[in-house]
C-alpha cells in the first residue's frame, strides 16, 4: 500500500481556500481511472447489479470450495425453529430472539431497514433493527446486553419497540430544501418489569455482509499507520481502535467489525448474532442469554448442546466470510469521475480510506493478498452529537462510530428496495446520510454543504456507484 | 406415462445431438432461435399453469379425494415444463430481473407455519390470522416477507397446500382434503382462498414472463436479439444453473445436512424431477432443442453449433459431459429425501454433482471459443 493514497490533503488540496469552494470548481477536474480500478473487492470482485449483486462468491474461490459456501449459505438464511421439532438440524430458536434466520435481517446478504411507516404511524415491529442495552458498560440488569422483542410460545418477549421521527427541516447555501428525521426510541409492554432508570440504549441496523473477510484481512499495522496520519490533518479528524474480546482468539484484538467497531472477527461476530439475534448456542457460546429474572426463558427447551454444530458454524463463517464485493458500476464515466473527484477534495477519504493491500487471513486465501478499495479506516470517529447514542461500547465512548465501509452503498436499492443509511437507518437517501455527519467529519460535510449542485450531485453519483 | 416420453427423448435426441445443423450459423442466429426456444418453453409453462389453477379451482369448489388426487397431477404435470425454464435464468432477464417473478414463483424452502398450521402449531400462519385479509397483493406484498423463508406463493406455497408437511419416509406429504372442508378444519374457508389466490397469481406471473418473450412485440425479447451480450447470457444462464444452483444450493447442501427440508420439493416428494427437468433444460439451451408439450421438436441453430465451429473438440465434450448428467440424474431414485440419507443413494446424488461439476468447467472452456474469457457460473 502507498502511504501517499492515504493522504490527499499533502496535494494540491491544501491550497483550496473554503472561498473557492462555494464557486464550485472547474468542471473539468476528475479524478484518475485506471482499468481495474472498479474491482472494489481485488479478485473476489463480481460484476453483479440487481437482486443477487451481494449474495455471490468470491470470483476468485475455487470450485471445491464452493460446496463449503452453499452450505453456509444454506445456514444464513434458512428459518430456526422452536425445539423440539421434526426439523431437527434447524431446532432451537431462542428462547427469546428478534430473527428467525441471519438472512431475516440481512435479507439477500443485504442491509436492513428500519420499519415501515403508514401515515406517520409505525407499521410493524422492527426486524433488521436492534437495540444494545446497558447500565454503565453492563448489561442491563433485568434485560440483559440485547433487547428482544419476540420469543417462543410459552416465553414473554421483553417487550415492543416504538419509534417516532421529528422532522428537521433545512436548506444547501444555494436554497435546495431537504429534511432529516431525528428518530426517538422507546420500549413498552415490557414484559419482565421496569429498566433501569440509567439504561443506555443503542439502535442498530443490519449491514450489508459483503467483503467482510477482506476487511477481517487489511493488516493490523495499516489501520494503526492511518490513526497516526489523521493526527497530521488540518480538520481535527483523529481516529482511535477498538480493542475487544474475541472469543475465537481468547484475548483482546482490535475491532473491525460492527457498528462501533465493537467485534474483531467474523467468527465472534456470527457466532454472536446467532446467540444474540437467534437465540442459537454454539461451540463459543454455549448458554443462552436468559437474565436471572426471566424464569421462563431459564426453563424453555433446548435444541441441543450446542444447537448449531461446529461444522455448521464454521460453513456460516467462512460464508460470511467470502461473499464477494461487487464491482463498481461506471467508474469510468466522467461524471462518476467527477464525483470522485470532489470526494477527495472535501477529504471525505480522511477517513473513508479507499486503498489496502490485505495481508493473510488463515486458510482464506480468497482474501488475502488483495488490492481493495472498502472506503473506510475502521477506526472510531467522535460523529457529534445529532448521531451520539451515549452508549459506550469497549473502548467507543457514546459519541463515536466506526466510519463504515462504502462499498456495496448504491447497490441497497437494487437488492432490499430501500435507501436507507447510517447505524439506525434514519437517512433516507444519501444526501440525508452525509448531512448527518458531525464531529470530526463536520469540516468535511461542510465542504459539500458547500458545493454547488451539480457537484453534490456528482459526488453523489461516485457514492451510487460503490 | 408423460414422464417417459420425455426421458426417451432425452436419451434419444442424445444420440442425435452430434449430427448438428449443417454451414456455419450466425450468432444472431442462434440468439433469435434462443428466443423461439425460451418463448415455447413459457408458453408451455403457462398452459401447465393455467390447468393446474382449473385443476385447483375444481378442488375447491368440491373438495374431494378425486379433485385434490386431479390437483396434484397437475401440479407435477405443471413442474415438467417448468423446470427447464430455469436455464433461462441467472442474467437478470424477465424472469429474475430487479422486477421478475422469480421469487414469487419458485422460491424455496419455505416455513411452512408461514403459510399455515404446522404438527404442533395448530394456529400458525397467514391461513389462521382472520386479521389478514386474504387478497393477490396481499399475499405477494407477505412473499420473503421478513426472511428469505416467509415464502407466501408460488409452486412451493401451493405444493404444501396440496401436500402438507412429509412425514412419510417413503412418499409424499399425506394432507387429507378434509382441511379444506368447513367444520372438518378450522379456517378451511380461508384455505380454500388462499390456495385459490397463489393459483391465479401464478398463472399472472407466469403470463407476464412469458409476454416478455412474445415474437413481434416491443419486449425484452426484441431487445434480446439484437444485444451483443446475448450469448454470454446465455451462457451464465446455464452455466450458473449447472454449478451454483443446481449441483451448488440444491444438492450439495441436500447431501451435506442429510435434512429433507433441505429438497427442493419436499412436501411432493417430486425432487428427482426438478434435477432432471434442469438438466434437461440446460442441455435444451446448448442444443436448440426443445420437445414440447404436445410433442413436437424444435430445432435450430445453437450454441454447440458456434462453438464446434470455433473448437469441435470443445463441443464435443460440453455435449458428452450434459449426456452424463442427464443418464446420473436418471439413476437418482425417489424419494430424495431417502437417497441423501442411504449410502447407494448418496452416491448417485454425487455423482449427479460431478456430472454438473465437470459440465460446468467444459462450459466455462467453450465460452472461450465465443469470446467469453471468464464465464461466471458461481451465481
Amino acid at each position: 500500500m502507498s502511504i501517499l493514497t492515504l493522504r490527499p490533503w499533502l496535494g494540491a488540496a491544501l491550497a483550496v481556500s473554503a472561498v473557492a469552494l462555494t464557486t464550485g470548481f472547474a468542471a473539468n477536474q476528475l479524478a484518475d481511472y485506471r482499468p481495474g480500478d472498479e474491482k472494489l473487492g481485488g479478485d473476489t470482485t463480481v460484476y453483479e447489479t440487481g437482486r443477487n449483486a451481494f449474495s455471490l462468491p468470491a470470483a476468485n474461490m475455487h470450485t471445491d470450495r464452493q460446496t463449503q459456501f452453499f452450505v453456509g449459505n444454506s445456514f444464513f438464511k434458512k428459518a430456526w425453529v422452536e425445539a423440539p421439532s421434526s426439523t431437527t438440524a434447524r431446532d432451537g430458536l431462542g428462547p427469546h430472539f428478534i430473527a428467525r434466520s441471519c438472512g431475516a435481517c440481512h435479507a439477500l446478504d443485504g442491509r436492513g431497514a428500519p420499519p415501515a411507516f403508514d401515515h406517520q404511524l409505525q407499521a410493524e415491529q422492527p426486524m433488521a433493527l436492534l437495540f444494545r442495552l446497558s447500565v454503565a458498560g453492563k448489561p442491563e440488569p433485568v434485560y440483559g446486553g440485547q433487547f428482544n422483542n419476540d420469543a417462543i410460545p410459552g416465553v414473554k418477549p421483553e417487550g415492543k419497540v416504538q419509534i417516532s421521527y421529528r422532522e428537521q427541516p433545512g436548506q444547501f447555501p444555494d436554497g435546495e430544501a431537504y429534511s432529516l428525521r431525528a428518530p426517538s426510541y422507546a420500549f413498552t409492554e415490557l414484559g419482565y418489569g421496569p429498566m433501569h432508570a440509567k439504561v443506555e440504549v443503542s439502535p442498530r441496523i443490519a449491514p450489508q455482509v459483503i467483503g467482510l473477510g477482506l476487511l477481517e484481512a487489511i493488516r493490523e499495522q495499516d489501520i494503526l499507520a492511518i490513526a497516526q496520519q489523521q493526527k497530521t490533518g488540518p480538520d481535527g479528524v483523529s481516529g482511535r481502535p477498538n480493542y475487544v474480546h474475541d472469543a475465537y482468539a481468547g484475548k483482546k484484538l482490535i475491532g473491525r467489525f460492527g457498528w462501533k467497531a465493537n467485534v474483531a472477527t467474523v467468527a465472534h461476530q456470527s457466532a454472536g448474532a446467532f446467540l444474540g439475534d437467534i437465540g442459537i448456542t454454539s461451540p463459543k457460546f454455549r448458554h443462552e442469554e436468559c437474565m436471572p429474572a426471566q424464569t421462563d426463558c431459564l426453563r424453555a427447551p433446548s435444541g441441543g448442546q450446542p444447537e448449531i454444530p461446529a461444522n455448521k458454524m464454521d460453513a456460516v463463517i467462512f460464508y460470511s466470510r467470502t461473499l464477494a464485493v461487487p464491482a463498481q458500476r461506471n467508474a469510468d464515466s466522467e461524471q462518476v469521475r467527477r464525483g470522485q473527484w470532489l470526494f477527495n477534495q472535501a477529504r471525505c477519504t480522511s477517513c473513508h480510506v479507499a486503498n489496502y493491500t490485505t495481508g493473510v487471513l488463515a486458510g482464506v486465501p480468497e482474501v488475502s493478498k488483495q488490492r481493495i478499495r472498502p472506503y473506510t479506516d475502521l477506526l472510531l470517529h467522535d460523529m457529534g452529537e445529532g448521531l451520539a447514542d451515549h452508549r459506550p461500547d469497549g473502548l467507543a465512548d457514546g459519541r463515536e462510530w466506526k466510519t463504515p465501509p462504502l462499498w456495496g452503498i448504491g447497490l441497497f436499492n437494487d437488492v432490499n428496495e430501500h435507501t436507507h443509511y447510517l447505524h439506525d437507518g434514519r437517512a433516507r437517501n444519501l444526501t440525508e446520510a452525509i448531512l448527518w455527519h458531525g464531529g470530526e467529519a463536520e469540516a468535511a460535510k461542510q465542504r459539500f454543504v458547500q458545493f454547488n449542485k451539480a457537484d453534490r450531485d456528482a459526488l453523489l453519483s461516485f457514492l451510487n456507484s460503490l | 406415462m408423460f414422464r417417459h416420453t420425455l426421458l426417451g427423448f432425452a436419451l434419444s435426441a442424445a444420440v442425435l445431438s452430434s449430427s448438428a445443423f449443417a454451414g456455419p450459423v450466425s450468432r444472431e442466429d442462434v440468439a433469435r432461435h434462443y428466443a423461439t426456444v425460451v418463448e415455447a418453453s413459457y408458453t408451455d409453462t403457462l398452459t401447465s399453469a393455467r390447468l393446474l389453477r382449473d385443476a385447483i379451482h375444481a378442488f375447491v369448489a368440491t373438495p374431494s379425494e378425486a379433485t385434490l388426487t386431479s390437483a396434484r397431477q397437475a401440479w407435477l404435470a405443471a413442474r415438467e415444463p417448468y423446470g427447464q425454464t430455469e436455464a433461462f435464468r441467472f442474467y437478470s432477464g424477465p424472469i429474475d430481473d430487479a422486477k421478475g417473478p422469480e421469487g414469487r414463483i419458485n422460491a424455496w424452502p419455505l416455513d411452512e407455519a408461514y403459510i399455515d398450521s404446522v404438527k404442533g402449531k395448530a394456529n400458525s400462519g397467514i391461513i389462521n390470522n382472520r386479521k389478514i385479509v386474504l387478497s393477490k397483493d396481499k399475499l405477494a406484498a407477505l412473499n420473503e416477507r421478513g426472511g428469505e423463508e416467509n415464502i407466501s406463493t408460488g409452486y412451493h406455497a401451493i405444493e404444501f397446500l396440496l401436500w402438507g408437511q412429509d412425514f412419510d419416509a417413503n412418499g409424499p406429504g399425506k394432507r387429507s382434503w378434509n382441511d379444506f372442508v368447513d367444520g372438518q378444519a378450522a379456517n378451511a374457508d380461508r384455505r380454500r382462498d388462499y390456495l385459490k389466490i397463489i393459483a391465479d397469481l401464478l398463472v399472472e406471473d407466469i403470463a407476464s414472463v412469458a409476454k416478455a418473450w412474445q415474437a413481434n412485440s416491443a419486449n425484452y425479447r426484441a431487445k434480446f436479439e439484437k444485444d451483443p451480450d446475448a450469448l454470454r447470457k446465455m451462457m451464465v444462464g446455464i452455466g450458473v444453473l449447472s454449478r451454483a444452483e443446481l449441483a451448488g444450493e440444491r444438492m450439495e447442501v441436500a447431501l451435506d445436512s442429510k435434512n429433507q427440508e433441505d429438497e427442493h420439493s419436499c412436501f411432493s416428494d417430486n425432487t428427482h424431477r426438478d434435477i432432471l427437468t434442469n438438466a434437461l433444460g440446460i442441455r435444451n439451451v446448448w442444443l436448440g432443442e426443445y420437445q414440447r408439450l404436445d410433442g413436437s421438436v424444435l430445432k435450430g441453430p445453437s450454441l454447440r453449433d458456434l462453438v464446434a465451429d470455433k473448437d469441435a473438440k470443445a463441443a464435443d465434450k460440453v455435449s458428452a459431459d450434459m449426456d452424463a448428467t442427464l443418464a446420473a440424474a436418471q439413476g437418482i431414485k425417489a424419494p430424495f429425501d431417502q437417497e441423501i440419507v442411504q449410502a447407494d443413494g448418496r452416491k448417485r446424488v454425487q455423482a449427479t454433482i460431478n456430472a454438473l461439476k465437470k459440465q460446468a468447467n467444459s462450459l466455462v472452456e467453450a465460452a472461450k471459443a465465443l469470446g467469453i474469457r471468464k464465464l461466471n457460473v458461481k451465481g
